[in-house]
Formats: structure tokens, C-alpha cells, sequence
């Protein structure tokens, strides 16, 4: 649900001051998030963001930031979006089912959905915006997970028919990512700068790294979405220069305030903080196939010796919750809420330690900010807590240039992040299965894999449930991923920004869908 | 030839030869950088097929020194080449940013170098008055704080207090000059506080220097009124420092200012500088780096040139 601090209580700091912010909201809205009115159309949205760059262009194989991928999202639909529960829903699919064995997929497109230019959408423009990330040329992000695809088809105008390699229930999720942006065919593949999409907005104006222009199609065919009349997102850089257009009112609504200054924002009575749990996660992950981190009681020492507590009230400001050592999020599907939570414990960390036939354990922890803000204080940190457990961690700190090409993946215990996935699936098969090009734990269970094969193509639902549940003790258990946090989405806007009572808290700004989703009040 | 010709045509072959040595140093600079732009766009989600099959679709999987004669030969034809990041053609890109770093710029130093030579000069008349010390006082405190520093004072009174001013610079929304000049007055300010006292210092000092000098004895003994001494005998025999300082704080507003482009969001070269070096385009860095180079030696080449101008023994020189 979305997540107005007011609604919990705590005696921190932050619960103070999120609580004054939304007090000053209060006045305006005297029920908060639930009292607000009906959608109505209108109204301009002005939005500062940290990310963007002159780089970016319209090839949705290139999209790498929340610029983009909001703006992509308000030009261009998927076949797919997560509704706010999390589940998968149709978007410019009308229905989907699968054969039995999950490893066939029919799509039928909405007859009604038209491209800004006035064509409908057809199969072959499924098929070619879908294989613009296929294939030897492609250079796409995406690319690894449409590997599972043999073969797509259309059948008649209206319909795709997607066959894979093997049977998976969570096939309709991967639509909803911002690369597979349904764009027009040109008989041979599609134009990736071309700028006519099916969304709620067409492109006005358009300069990288500074800002784009978004106005609303007033015959969209998605009716009661895209409700602005216009949309503004604005490239800015710097944490206290987004704060003070937000305080002065020259943006509505602003990513990432600084954590450090954010109790500034509540003495303005126009501004309201807003986070959501989402699935970020840090990590740090150690290779299991490298030693010291080979010996799975070494891993559990490691994972016992880190001050989770501490790591969220210091780096994280509080805006955060405990990982337990497993991926999977409590907002998602299949999350196994009967894990014993792990917690800093130095003397079972000394345990494991003597099991593993060692008194002491020399590590090196290789970071940067760049893998996650804050990653340098927390590996200090951690090498801190460690040291009551005989552990001494030496932090290596790492140049950001270049992080997750020249260290991640290839230093044997290092930071990292996940943004995350929607499903335990995808999240398995990026990171934990055997083979997946970003395994970063170099992890091999025989368990585990066996299982996520059966649970992909599985279609019953409890015994699902019990399969996922299972793998996530595995992980937590046997897996050589420490996550010590989930992170929360943090963002600050305008008293006048209304959204739904539920959004959906996958990622930030209700996934980057806010464009069509929320309105003016 | 005259010696003011040979002068320049020297200082401008002197000033291609650097630009070349500059566009080198770049290059090995950005090769040195640990990544290239595949694995920088990628990021996290790169996989060894896919930043090979990126590297291959913009040329990366040539060695350096072909990518560098590539980009050499097409400079020699006037082609500066085309992003590799977003395919936009270097000129194209450059185009918008060009021009508002030139406005900021301009607008900076029309307020700037008037300010500055002024006070420099009434400073000299009133030297060790009250009004020279508070002069000096003010332009020393502005020196000394660091420029972001500088603008967030000006934010927080200006705009935040008392909403006078915007606190993004948005150039793009501007209707007409006097709106663009609205819009940038904060960092327009703050690069005038930056830039002020040094010019100013080094005129007070200049002509301080130039009052000891004997002529000025025997005018101020004929009786002559002080100001008319420094305006008509100091300044000129002090020109030449002066022009120098101007010209290096010139150069400064054009090519130094990226940290005050960020705090005020304003969409100037320095950004697309600092995007371009963290995403390793290389053509662009390389046009955005050659036109700062090319700023920096033409002004002091015009430095010198109004140097010896305004000095009649280089100007008649044997």
C-alpha cells in the first residue's frame, strides 16, 4: 500500500519528522492519501530527476535510468503491467493464457489500442519491438531473459503466439519491462528513435540530459489514465538544487531528496514526503566457488558478523528495513514470512567460525558508491561489527568508473544492488541460478536449481507457494548473497499530487508508471 | 611584416599546435579511464554478448589509435563526428549548450569587468580610505568561499526567503531577453561575485605600482587633479596586467563554470562535458574540449595583442 508515514508510529527520529511532514499535508488533506478526490484531468506536472543525460535516446535498448524509463512508459505501453497487488495484468494485450506445460503463450491484442498516429497496434509490431533485443547484434539489457524464446508468430493481426524453451508461469511479467515498449514495425524490424508510441502522451520536445516535454493524447484509448495535460521532467542533478525548486514550487514532485536534509522539506506545508518498501536490495556478495567463501560456515560467520540495525539507522537514515540473506521482498508473490530473521550475533558468528576449523578470518571487501550510495560507510562499518567476531574485513575502495564491469562479478566479495524483479522467478534466474550471466555468488545448489526449473513451469498455485518458500531458505542457508537491507523508495512532491490508494511499490514513483496513473488534485 | 603580425600569426600556429596536443592528451586520457561506453551505458545489466555486440555497432573493437586517426581525418574535413551515446551529430549537440554557456558568460562579464575595473580604480584613488578596505573586504569574502557555496547563499535569500528569483535556471522556458535575463540572474550573480575580486585586486594594484613612478610626481607637481592623473596617465601604463587578468577570467566564465551550471540546473557545455567524460563519448569530450582549449588561447592571444597596443616601445620596437 502506499505508505504515508503517518500511518505507523515509532519513537525515531524519522518517524518525527516524516510525521511533522505530513501533518503540514494534513491541513490540506484532512484524511490524507485515502481522502483524495477522484482522478481529474488537468494541470501541468513539473518533475525534478537525478538521473539523465545527454546520452540517452529513444532505443529502448539503450534506456538505463529513471528518466527514461518514466518517460518510455508515458510514450510507449507493454503487453503487460504489474497492477498494484503485484500481479501481472494486460495492458496492450487484451488476454494472454499458456498451454498447459506453460511453455506456450497466446496473446491477443486490445482492438482498440491505436498508435499516435493513428494506426492500430498489430502482432507484427509485438514481434519486432520484442526481437529489436534479440539476437548476435542485439545490445539490449534485456536480452538475457528473452533467451528462453524459440520462436514468436502471429496468428491473423490480432494475435502472438510465443513459444519457449521450457514452461514458465511468470512469462507475462517480463512484458511489463521498460525495454519491450511496443514501437511500430517498419517491415523490417523497427525505427529504435522513432517516437510514435500508443501512450497517453506524445513527445513535445525533447533534449537529453535536460528535460522532455510531454503532452496528453486526448483520444488515448486507455480510458481513466494519463489525466495531466501536460508533463515536464526535468534533469536535475544535485540533491539541494532539487530540494529547493520542490520548496519553491518551480517542480511538483522530486526523486531522491537528500537523506540528510529531507527534515527540511517538512517545514514547508506544500510538501509531502512519500516512500514505498519495493524490492531494492544491497548486497554483498561472496563467491562460493572461491575460498575462504567456499566453505558455507565461513558464509554464515559473515553473515552473522553485520550490524543490520545499525547499517539502516546510519547509512540508510532509517529508510530501510532488515534483509534476511534472500532476495525476495515482503511486498512480492511467494515471500516466505516464516524465515527466522537473522541478526548481528558475534558469538554465532565465532560458532561457525570454529566449525569451519578457523580462529580468526582475513577478508577483503572490495566498494564503491557506486555499486549503492552509502556502499563505502557500510563496508566501514561492517568491517567495524565484524571485528568482535574475530572477522577483519580490509575494505578495498574501488573507483566508481566502471564498478559493475571491472570488480562486480569479478572480485570474490564485493557490494552490489538489485532494483529487483517482480517475481521470485525472474529474480532466481537473473542472480542465483546456475549459468545466469549476473550469478554473483558464482552459486551452484543442485536444490535449488531443480526446484526453480519445477516452480517456472508449475501453474498450481500452493504448490508454487511451497517451492519458492523453500528455495528462500536455500538461498538464506546455503547462498553466499549477505543482504543486509532493503532499501525504501523515497520522493517528495507537492500536497497537490494525488495517486491511487494502492500503486504499485515494485519500484519507485508507483514503478515508474506515475505519468499515466497519478493527476492534479 | 610588423611585429604585432608576426606575433599573432605565431601565437596562431603555436595555438593549433596545442590544440592537437591537447586533442591527444584527451584521447589517451578517456582510454585511461577504467570502462568504455558500452559497459558504462550497459552498467549493471551488461553481459559479455551484449557490450560486444555494442563495441561492434559504434567501431570500439578497433584499436585507439585507428578510432583516433578516424576522428582526426574527419576534423580535417570539418566533421566532428556523431555522439556515440545518443548518434546525434557533435555540431548538432553542441549547438544549444554552445550558446547558453556564451549567454551566461556575456552576461557575467557586461556586469563583471565594468564593476571590477571601477572599484579597481576608486580603490587606487581612495587608497587606505575606508571605502578601499570595505572594497577589498567584500571582494576577498566572495573570492574565498567556493562558488556552490556562493549560490546556495544566494538561493536560500533570494529565492527561498524571499522568492524574488528562480532556483533552476531554466533558459529553455524564457520568452524573451529580458525573461532569459531573469531567469539567469542567480548564476549570473554568483559567477559575478566569483569573478570580481581578482580583477579588481589587480587593478587597484597595477595602478598603485604605476602611481610610484616619477611622471606621475612631476603631474601631480603641475598641479594636475588625481583622478585626471590616474585615468589619463596611470591606467593606460597599467592596461597590460589588467587586460591579462580580464582575459583569464573570461576564459573562466566560458569553460569553468560546470559547478555552478549544476546547482542551478542550467543546461551549459560543462554538463554535456561531465556527461560525456562519465559515459565515455569520446567525440563529443573531444568537441567540447578543443573549443575550451580554443577559448582560453584566443583570449590570451587578444590579451597580448591589446598588450602591446596599448604599449607604444612594443608597439614602435626595433
Amino acid at each position: 500500500m502506499t505508505n504515508f508515514r503517518t500511518f505507523r508510529t515509532g519513537p525515531s527520529r524519522r518517524g518525527f519528522i516524516a510525521g511533522s511532514a505530513a501533518v503540514g499535508a494534513g491541513l490540506l488533506l484532512p484524511m490524507g492519501a485515502r481522502a483524495q478526490s477522484e482522478p481529474k484531468k488537468g494541470g501541468t506536472l513539473r518533475v525534478g530527476f537525478t538521473q539523465g543525460s545527454t546520452s540517452d535516446n529513444l532505443d529502448p535498448a539503450t534506456y538505463n535510468n529513471d528518466f527514461m524509463f518514466a518517460s518510455g512508459y508515458a510514450v510507449f505501453n507493454t503487453l503487460t503491467e504489474i497492477a498494484p497487488d503485484g500481479t501481472a495484468k494486460p495492458d496492450l494485450a487484451e488476454s494472454y493464457e499458456a498451454s498447459d506445460d506453460a511453455a506456450v503463450w497466446t496473446f491477443r491484442l486490445r482492438d482498440d489500442a491505436d498508435f499516435s498516429d493513428g494506426k492500430t497496434v498489430t502482432a507484427q509490431d509485438v514481434i519486432d519491438s520484442v526481437r529489436h533485443h534479440m539476437g548476435d547484434k542485439s545490445k539490449s539489457g534485456i536480452k538475457p531473459l528473452l533467451e528462453q524464446i524459440t520462436d514468436i508468430r502471429a496468428d491473423g493481426d490480432k494475435v502472438v503466439i510465443f513459444e519457449l524453451a521450457a514452461g514458465n508461469a511468470d512469462f507475462p511479467f517480463i512484458f511489463n519491462d521498460y525495454h519491450l515498449g511496443i514501437r511500430q514495425s517498419t517491415g523490417d524490424g523497427i525505427d529504435p528513435q522513432s517516437r510514435i508510441g500508443t501512450g497517453g502522451y506524445v513527445i513535445e520536445a525533447f533534449e537529453p540530459g535536460v528535460r522532455i516535454e510531454l503532452l496528453r493524447r486526448d483520444d488515448y484509448w486507455k480510458k481513466g489514465h494519463a489525466h495531466f495535460d501536460k508533463v515536464v521532467i526535468l534533469k536535475v542533478g544535485d540533491a539541494a538544487a532539487r530540494m529547493n525548486a520542490l520548496m519553491t514550487g518551480e517542480v511538483d514532485l522530486i526523486d531522491r531528496p537528500d537523506l540528510k536534509t529531507i527534515d527540511l522539506l517538512g517545514r514547508n506545508p506544500n510538501v509531502k514526503v512519500h516512500t514505498q518498501d519495493g524490492t531494492l536490495h544491497y548486497v554483498m556478495p561472496m563467491h562460493t566457488d572461491t575460498a575462504p567463501f567456499d566453505d558455507v560456515n565461513v558464509r554464515m560467520a559473515l553473515k552473522y558478523g553485520i550490524d543490520r540495525e545499525q547499517m539502516i539507522e546510519t547509512v540508510l537514515r532509517g529508510y530501510g528495513t532488515v534483509g534476511n540473506d534472500q532476495p525476495i521482498a515482503r511486498s512480492m508473490p511467494y515471500y516466505n514470512g516464516n524465515l527466522e530473521q537473522i541478526a548481528y550475533d558475534p558469538e554465532r558468528a565465532k560458532f561457525h567460525l570454529d566449525k569451519a576449523g578457523l580462529s580468526s578470518l582475513d577478508v577483503t571487501l572490495a566498494t564503491a558508491d557506486a555499486a549503492f550510495n552509502g556502499a563505502v560507510d557500510a563496508s566501514v562499518l561492517y568491517s567495524e561489527s565484524a571485528k568482535t567476531a574475530n572477522i577483519n574485513i580490509t575494505v578495498d575502495r574501488e573507483p566508481d568508473d566502471g564498478y559493475f564491469s571491472n570488480v562486480w562479478l569479478k572480485k570474490p566479495f564485493c557490494c552490489s544492488y538489485w532494483g529487483g524483479r517482480p517475481t521470485p522467478d525472474l529474480m532466481f534466474s537473473a542472480a542465483y541460478a546456475e549459468g545466469a550471466d549476473w550469478n554473483e555468488t558464482n552459486w551452484h545448489n543442485e536444490r535449488f536449481n531443480d526446484l526453480l526449473l519445477q516452480a517456472r513451469a508449475e501453474l498450481d498455485q500452493p504448490r508454487r507457494a511451497e517451492m519458492y518458500g523453500e528455495m528462500q531458505k536455500i538461498v538464506k542457508e546455503d547462498g553466499g548473497a549477505l543482504i543486509p537491507a532493503f532499501g525504501q523508495y523515497v520522493s517528495a512532491m507537492s500536497t497537490s499530487i494525488a495517486m491511487p490508494e494502492h500503486i504499485s511499490e515494485m519500484w519507485d514513483l508507483d514503478s515508474q508508471r506515475f505519468i499515466e496513473r497519478w493527476w492534479m488534485a | 611584416m610588423s611585429r604585432l603580425q608576426k606575433l599573432v600569426l605565431g601565437r596562431l600556429f603555436l595555438g593549433i599546435l596545442t590544440l592537437f596536443i591537447v586533442s591527444a592528451l584527451m584521447f589517451i586520457g578517456i582510454e585511461l579511464l577504467p570502462g568504455d561506453l558500452a559497459q558504462q551505458i550497459l552498467g549493471q545489466s551488461a553481459t559479455p554478448e551484449t557490450v560486444a555486440a555494442f563495441r561492434a555497432e559504434l567501431g570500439l573493437d578497433q584499436p585507439p589509435y585507428v578510432r583516433y586517426l578516424d576522428w582526426l581525418g574527419g576534423v580535417f574535413r570539418g566533421d566532428f563526428g556523431t555522439s556515440l551515446a545518443s548518434r546525434r551529430s557533435v555540431a548538432d549537440l553542441l549547438g544549444t549548450r554552445l550558446a547558453n554557456t556564451m549567454f551566461l558568460a556575456v552576461y557575467a562579464a557586461v556586469i563583471a569587468v565594468p564593476i571590477a575595473l571601477t572599484l579597481g580604480l576608486l580603490a587606487a584613488l581612495w587608497r587606505n580610505t575606508a571605502f578601499d578596505r570595505g572594497v577589498n573586504l567584500g571582494a576577498l569574502s566572495a573570492i574565498s568561499m567556493p562558488e556552490f557555496f556562493v549560490a546556495y547563499v544566494l538561493i536560500l535569500f533570494l529565492s527561498i526567503r524571499f522568492g524574488l528569483f528562480p532556483t533552476l535556471a531554466r533558459i529553455d522556458e524564457a520568452s524573451s531577453l529580458g525573461d532569459a535575463l531573469y531567469r539567469t540572474f542567480l548564476p549570473a550573480l554568483t559567477l559575478i561575485l566569483v569573478v570580481v575580486a581578482h580583477m579588481m585586486r589587480m587593478t587597484r594594484a597595477a595602478i598603485i605600482n604605476v602611481l610610484a613612478a616619477p611622471y606621475i610626481e612631476m603631474a601631480r607637481l603641475k598641479g594636475v587633479p588625481r583622478w585626471r592623473i590616474i585615468v589619463r596617465h596611470a591606467l593606460p601604463n597599467a592596461l597590460a596586467p589588467i587586460v591579462n587578468v580580464v582575459a583569464l577570467n573570461l576564459a573562466y566564465l566560458i569553460v569553468g563554470v560546470v559547478v555552478v551550471e549544476v546547482v542551478f540546473s542550467y543546461p551549459g557545455l560543462g554538463q554535456l562535458l561531465v556527461d560525456a567524460v562519465s559515459s565515455r563519448d569520446f567525440p563529443v569530450v573531444q568537441a567540447v574540449g578543443l573549443f575550451f582549449a580554443a577559448v582560453y588561447i584566443t583570449l590570451n592571444v587578444l590579451a597580448d595583442v591589446i598588450s602591446m597596443i596599448s604599449n607604444p616601445r612594443l608597439r614602435h620596437g626595433r
